[in-house]
């Protein structure tokens, strides 16, 4: 099983990076409607802070920042997210997805209103994606059950 | 809200989906009404939708707004709207069945279950109603990850099936999209309606001919046709009861309709049946199918492996009279996946019953049950008749139009194969109820000389098994009337 890593180097720059790594999983996602990148690229990335947390120390410790409770409650509302922003497409008349008609709510034209929704669902589609990957690594790492805290 | 009611359909159960997981950290009981709620809600759309189409022809969807083929769209015609009014309408029957039994067999996990159970019909319904072949590939995929994970929550060797399931859909979906990418390549849409145009005007070129033989070994893998059905039977013989009952009814008839929508919607039955001899292809592997898969059910002890193998059978059935060419046999087949989706459903139902009560699985522990539980075993009954054909059940009648589409088309050798296989059936289903009705100890008389105690399963159980027994008669019934208002118009053209 895997060992408690007690390395004072890996922690340290470990720490360092983590906020410069989440910095450009939240660029990737709010520039993925106008270059690349995007939710799923995105989230990928923010997952992997949290996963890097998890290798440099332990489960335990990535679990203290973000529950399980929590990482599901992510994961369904990263779906609620995109879907509601379709629903509400829907609600004014327009057809799913049609993120044109949003003008109506937000106070820029029908052009500008479309781009805020798409950032709108790469949101969605970040949040999701990154407490999916969050849960399957933990669940990977600790053999299912990372409900226990640490890892043997 | 009639105009939405295509993009509905998904929406409601995906977002019901992520709703219950809310839903469940806050109150677990409540998980269960709320999947019964909205496969309900989603069965009700579905009626709409099929009295839109039969009113006023076939629905367009643009979702997003974008016009076709840039667009997704979703299409609704008759085979569209029959399909999802069968997958709604048994996912719903099987979601108010479920309550005991996965209390029973997945105590605590019910809210998982659910998530999973509604992400599972979301992508089934999904497959039905889009017009878009890419779009049919994500949802594909959306219907096989929801079973591959309510598969493997199943008994000691669910894991082991779920994987190999893993591995084989995986396989067949990477054949379907590799269909899709061939198929952009030379014509640069995916919409199933613009390929239809383009395509006869490449009718002979080898990169459609590779397009065209990915997507029929991926869609038989996916619907578990002989000889790609080796995931089948363990995978529904160790998922849980109820889904069991919904796979067996509804994932496999999901497939046989993608079959139907790229060989004579997407490609045209010039192409699929003239340019490409898949009638014969077809035609032989579906009767090794009828008959592989009712021989090899006649050698199982489990009760329902031995439907799993019947189930392959039956997929022989369907495609046979997919592949036949001509109306009638195409009547039939479309009039089996009703049929078959309800039989199957009732078998699993019955069988899911008898484990929960009895915790037995094999045939030999049936002795004597119609004591014990004698309505589910009248249910066993209907269905079984319905299984060999006879009238007046459901299964008589799109066995009747297989087998007169099979002898119109002169293929008196695979009509044969339909009786034999109707013959093995019977003798397997005369196996079952002698051992429920002959065998067994009479129970001993109680004090008072009252017969035996029945203890049927609890009514959330019983309904539905009772629901789908006497639905296997209605439908025969009132097969005329099916084939008459519904699925004589989904005959495609040509034939």
């Amino acid at each position: 099983m895997i060992k408690r890593n007690e390395d004072i180097i890996i922690q340290t720059v470990t720490r360092l990076l983590t906020p410069f790594v989440q910095l450009f999983a939240l660029y990737v996602i709010a520039h993925g409607h106008y270059s690349p990148g995007g939710g799923f690229q995105g989230g990928c990335i923010l997952a992997a802070s949290f996963i890097l947390m998890a290798v440099a120390n332990d489960v335990a410790f990535v679990k203290r920042r973000l529950p399980e409770r929590l990482t599901t409650a992510l994961i369904s509302a990263g779906v609620l997210i995109y879907a509601g922003i379709g629903l509400a497409c829907l609600m004014l008349g327009a057809n799913f997805l049609d993120y044109g008609i949003l003008h109506r709510v937000l106070p820029v034209d029908a052009v500008k209103a479309r781009a805020l929704a798409t950032l709108g669902v790469e949101i969605g589609v970040g949040i999701t994606v990154m407490a999916v990957m969050v849960s399957i690594f933990l669940n990977l790492l600790s053999a299912g059950r990372h409900e226990e805290g640490a890892v043997e | 809200m009639t105009e939405h009611a295509p993009v509905l359909i998904i929406v409601i159960p995906l977002m019901a989906a992520c709703l219950n997981i809310l839903l469940g950290l806050w109150k677990k009981e409540l998980s269960y009404p709320w999947a019964v709620l909205v496969t309900a809600v989603v069965f009700g759309l579905s009626l709409l939708l099929m009295q839109t189409v039969l009113s006023g022809g076939t629905v367009h969807y643009r979702l997003g707004g974008w016009a076709p083929p840039w667009g997704i769209e979703y299409v609704i015609d008759h085979l569209n709207a029959f399909l999802a009014v069968i997958v709604s309408f048994i996912g719903c029957i099987v979601a108010v069945y479920s309550r005991r039994s996965i209390e029973k067999e997945l105590p605590g996990k019910q809210v998982y279950f659910y998530s999973i159970y509604l992400l599972l019909i979301t992508g089934l319904l999904g497959i039905t109603v889009t017009g878009d072949v890419f779009n049919i590939y994500v949802f594909l995929e959306i219907s096989s990850l929801a079973g591959y994970a309510l598969i493997a929550v199943g008994d000691d060797r669910a894991p082991m099936a779920s994987f190999n399931y893993v591995i084989m859909g995986t396989i067949g979906a990477c054949f379907y999209l590799l269909g899709v990418g061939y198929l952009y390549m030379v014509t640069g849409t995916l919409n199933m309606g613009d390929l239809s145009r383009i395509l006869p005007g490449l009718s002979h070129s080898r990169v459609v001919y590779t397009a065209f033989a990915f997507f029929m070994v991926g869609t038989a893998i996916k619907m578990a046709f002989f000889p790609l059905h080796i995931w089948l039977p363990a995978a529904y013989t160790h998922a849980p009861s109820a889904v069991s009952a919904i796979a067996a009814s509804t994932m496999t008839k999901v497939g046989a309709y993608v079959m139907i929508r790229i060989m004579y919607t997407v490609f045209k039955p010039a192409f699929s049946l003239e340019v490409i001899p898949m009638s014969a292809i077809l035609g032989w592997a579906s009767a090794a199918a009828m008959i592989a898969g009712s021989v090899l059910a006649l050698g199982q002890k489990d009760l329902k492996r031995m439907f799993s193998f019947m189930l392959v059978a039956e997929v022989g059935y369907i495609v046979m009279g997919v592949s036949r060419g001509n109306s009638t046999a195409f009547t039939g087949a479309v009039l089996h996946i009703l049929n078959d989706a309800f039989m199957m459903a009732c078998l699993f139902l019955v069988a899911g019953a008898v484990r929960y009560r009895k915790n037995a699985r094999n045939i030999t522990d049936l002795a004597g049950l119609h004591q014990e539980m004698p309505l589910t075993m009248l249910a066993l009954f209907a269905a079984a008749l319905s299984m060999v054909g006879v009238p007046p059940t459901a299964g008589f009648f799109s066995k009747w139009y297989l087998i007169l589409g099979t002898i119109k088309a002169g293929e008196w050798i695979f009509a044969a194969a339909f009786l034999l296989s109707s013959l093995l059936n019977a003798v397997m289903f005369y196996r079952v109820l002698e051992t429920v009705y002959y065998t067994g100890e009479p129970t001993p008389k109680r004090q008072g000389g009252s017969s035996a105690a029945v203890n049927e399963v609890p009514l959330t159980m019983l309904g539905p098994i009772l629901v789908m027994a006497v639905g296997v008669l209605v439908l025969g019934l009132f097969s005329g009337r099916i084939i008459d208002t519904v699925i004589r118009f989904t005959v495609p053209e040509g034939f």
